[in-house]
């Protein structure tokens, strides 16, 4: 395509063309509208010049006969603003007036006309204009009268003239102006479609660039620029899930393999097989289960689950999992207090916060476990779970007395897979709280873990769903 | 999700310190004796499924079980066949070749055909299951699964001679479950239980002589679709067993080792 053809395929050189012809008709019908009343007036004007003649020759011709009539005309057509006259008989010949060397069949028949004449008295110089009447009066005798038009002529010119002009300018101009900011235009856009080319070709880190006059290209580069910053981010996020899970699918992979090979070599009796099989089911079920985890926290990142949101008490949800959990806490040798103040209305995956739930409680009581190093000594160990509205949010806060969490580690243990040194001997994938974390998250809340002198307080804040709370009901 | 069979030392932990008083079934037992009744009367099941190794497997695995199978390799030919009808249950990949599983199933129940069917599918998550049950599915399994796990829900399906959904007395020896009084006693012995523990105690007995796992009485008891991580169902399972079995002979709530639980007449 050439630069030119580019030029007159953008939409702004569509645009500016459509509104250039518009504007241009509209232009062009105003002005004709002026200069046809203008003309019709200046010809009316004629017009009943011509009529009071006419009317008062006519009188005359009643009262004196063509004698009168010729004498009238004669002296008439002497004065300097006497229109045109001419009397003549049934044959054309004529007999007085000013415009006696008129083409003969003018007069052949009666009515309105618009005739080209020469001036009687210069027969040189442009023809002029005239707007004449004929009649026929008793005894065969034409008169013509007329009334010279040339201001109206000159009228016209002077509108249409310039009209034309004007107008062929206004086009000529737009169009150069229209090529003009299109062309800046364009090279706007060029530029960002090279860069976007660029980004599309993997280089994420470009940017579009910003002028910083805040005019609409600003505005969409930097919003442009925002997503890309959202796309890097989730980009970067998705590596680092693949690094993951290549390395913690790996790890269990690698062992499943080296079980199964080692059974193919040393498995001599039934009872050998029977053992390596089941370690191989065992190993396999473990994989499904973490990558089942891995999937969900993916979902609930990526915002996913979100098509499925739906009101639910959370208030519920809590007081279920409490109560599947309980006879698993009492069989730990523990007290789970649970105090939930509902209704809790919000908007959200039931089943997440379900999982989310069973995780934290879950874990706590896994390290409130009375062989759990680092644990309180003693007989009052106790998880509390409690689930209260805080005026619009939700606070939901699960607290044990298990060896809690440094505060260094605290950041780290939300990430995926992480497992402090203290608790690598407990069963578990590492996922658990991540889960929440994430969950939390498509949920617009925050998480934060505090200490609890000693072990562990995790907080969450939500956002309640209020919006609807009457109309529900 | 998937529930998995002693994969933490807590639950292997806990099951030994327990196992002492708790009557123990191997799975084999239970299959061989499950054998017998079905060859009397066999199940026949549509497995439509488009990858062949797995469509054999399952073929196999339910043949040994005593049932009589069709497999049918994409949605067309499963439609065809299940319009011809005489299943006890539909067992249904939900991606497959030429019409999906969902809209073959959604078919059938446009046409009035309840059949019971079951789901299988990849997709596990939440709003995959709503979507599957919501065609008209009865129950969803994500894949990978345990075939006991399969195999205890496509009988939970059928719904073979268990006690009718009119049923509101639910027997098994002497044990008897009012469903309309909520009552429930065992040798005329009044037995006092927790609303929860009186749905757990309902669903086991309307599946009596059948496997129930932890997944399906976490399902249909709790209405929890997550894994719980640990052996939650093991201990409401326990305590519900102190209950109806403690002091009364013969045991009737069995575990079933690697699959779950069962309620049975031993006698029998």
């Amino acid at each position: 395509m050439t630069a030119l053809g580019k030029l007159l395929r953008t939409t702004a050189f569509k645009l500016l063309a459509a509104y250039l012809f518009i504007f241009a008709l509209f232009a062009g019908s105003v002005i004709a509208y002026l200069g046809w009343h203008t003309q019709r007036l200046v010809t009316r004007q004629a017009v009943e010049a011509i009529e009071n003649d006419t009317r008062f020759m006519q009188a005359q011709f009643e009262r004196g006969g063509i004698t009168r009539l010729v004498q009238l005309v004669n002296r008439r057509a002497r004065a300097p603003d006497a229109g045109l006259l001419l009397i003549a008989s049934f044959n054309g010949d004529p007999l007085a007036g000013n415009m006696l060397n008129l083409p003969l069949n003018i007069l052949d028949r009666q009515g309105w006309r618009e005739i080209d004449y020469l001036r009687s008295e210069e027969s040189s110089g442009p023809p002029s204009r005239a707007l004449v009447q004929v009649i026929f009066l008793p005894g065969e005798y034409r008169l013509l009268i007329g009334r010279d038009i040339v201001e109206r002529e000159e009228l016209r010119q002077i509108i249409i003239g310039p009209a034309v002009w004007g107008l062929a300018l206004l086009v000529v101009l737009g169009m150069a102006g229209g090529l003009f900011i299109t062309r800046r235009v364009l090279k706007r856009i060029d530029q960002m479609t090279a860069i976007s080319d660029g980004i599309m070709a993997g280089d994420l880190s470009g940017r579009l660039a910003v002028s910083g006059t805040g005019d609409e290209f600003d505005r969409l580069a930097l919003s442009l620029n925002a997503m890309l910053d959202r796309i890097e981010a989730l980009m970067a996020g998705l590596k680092q899930v693949s690094d993951n899970i290549a390395h913690d699918l790996k790890t269990p992979l690698t062992r499943l393999r080296n079980r199964a090979e080692d059974a193919l070599r040393t498995a001599q009796s039934e009872p050998e097989w029977r053992l390596a099989t089941e370690r191989t089911i065992e190993e396999s079920d473990g994989l499904i289960r973490t990558f089942d985890a891995l999937l969900m926290i993916a979902r609930a990142e990526a915002g996913q689950a979100s098509a499925t949101m739906l009101r639910f008490d959370l208030a519920e949800t809590v007081a279920g999992v409490a109560e599947l959990y309980e006879p698993v806490a009492d069989e730990s040798g523990l007290d789970l207090h649970v105090e939930v103040a509902g209704p809790l209305p919000m908007r959200g995956v039931r089943e997440l916060f379900g999982q989310a739930l069973a995780n934290l409680l879950d874990n706590a009581i896994k390290y409130s476990a009375p062989d759990m190093p680092g644990g309180t000594p003693g007989p009052r160990r106790d998880v509390t779970l409690t689930a209260r509205r805080d005026g619009e949010r939700l606070r939901l806060v699960v607290a044990d007395r298990g060896p809690g969490i440094p505060e260094a580690d605290r950041p780290r243990v939300l990430e995926r897979f992480v497992r402090l040194e203290a608790s690598r001997t407990r069963p578990g994938f590492g996922l658990g709280l991540s889960l929440v974390a994430a969950v939390v998250r498509l949920h617009g809340g925050t998480l934060s873990l505090e200490g609890n002198d000693p072990g562990l307080r995790i907080v969450i804040d939500l956002p309640l769903d209020l919006n609807d709370e009457a109309a529900t009901d | 999700m998937t529930y998995m069979e002693t994969n933490s030392n807590l639950t292997a932990a806990s099951d030994s310190a327990r196992g002492r008083d708790d009557p123990f079934i191997e799975l084999a037992d239970i299959r061989r004796a499950a054998r017998k009744s079905a060859e009397e009367s066999p199940m026949r099941l549509l497995i439509v499924e488009d990858d062949r190794d797995a469509a054999d497997y399952l073929r196999k695995a339910f043949r040994e079980a005593g049932h009589v199978v069709d497999v049918a390799s994409d949605g067309e030919e499963g439609l065809v066949l299940a319009r011809e009808g005489g299943y006890d249950v539909l067992i249904v990949d939900r991606m497959l070749p030429r019409r999906d599983g969902l809209s073959v199933i959604a078919d059938l129940r446009g046409r009035g055909d309840k059949t019971p069917a079951l789901i299988l599918s990849a997709l596990g998550q939440v709003d995959d299951r709503v979507t599957g049950l919501r065609a008209g599915g009865d129950d969803y399994l994500p894949k990978p699964y345990a075939f006991t796990e399969l195999l205890a829900r496509v009988e939970a399906l059928a719904r073979r001679g268990g006690p009718q959904a009119a049923d509101t007395v639910y027997r098994v020896a002497d044990l008897e479950l009012d469903r309309l009084a909520h009552s429930c006693t065992r040798g005329g012995q009044e037995i006092v239980l927790q609303p929860r523990e009186f749905r757990l105690l309902e669903y086991l007995m309307r599946h009596a002589g059948q496997v129930v796992t932890r997944t399906m009485l976490l399902e249909n008891v709790w209405d929890y679709h997550f894994d719980p991580q640990t052996n939650v169902i093991d201990v409401h399972v326990s305590r519900l067993r102190a209950k109806i079995d403690k002091g009364f002979d013969p045991p009737l709530l069995h575990t079933v080792r690697g699959a779950g639980y069962i309620i049975r007449d031993g006698a029998r």
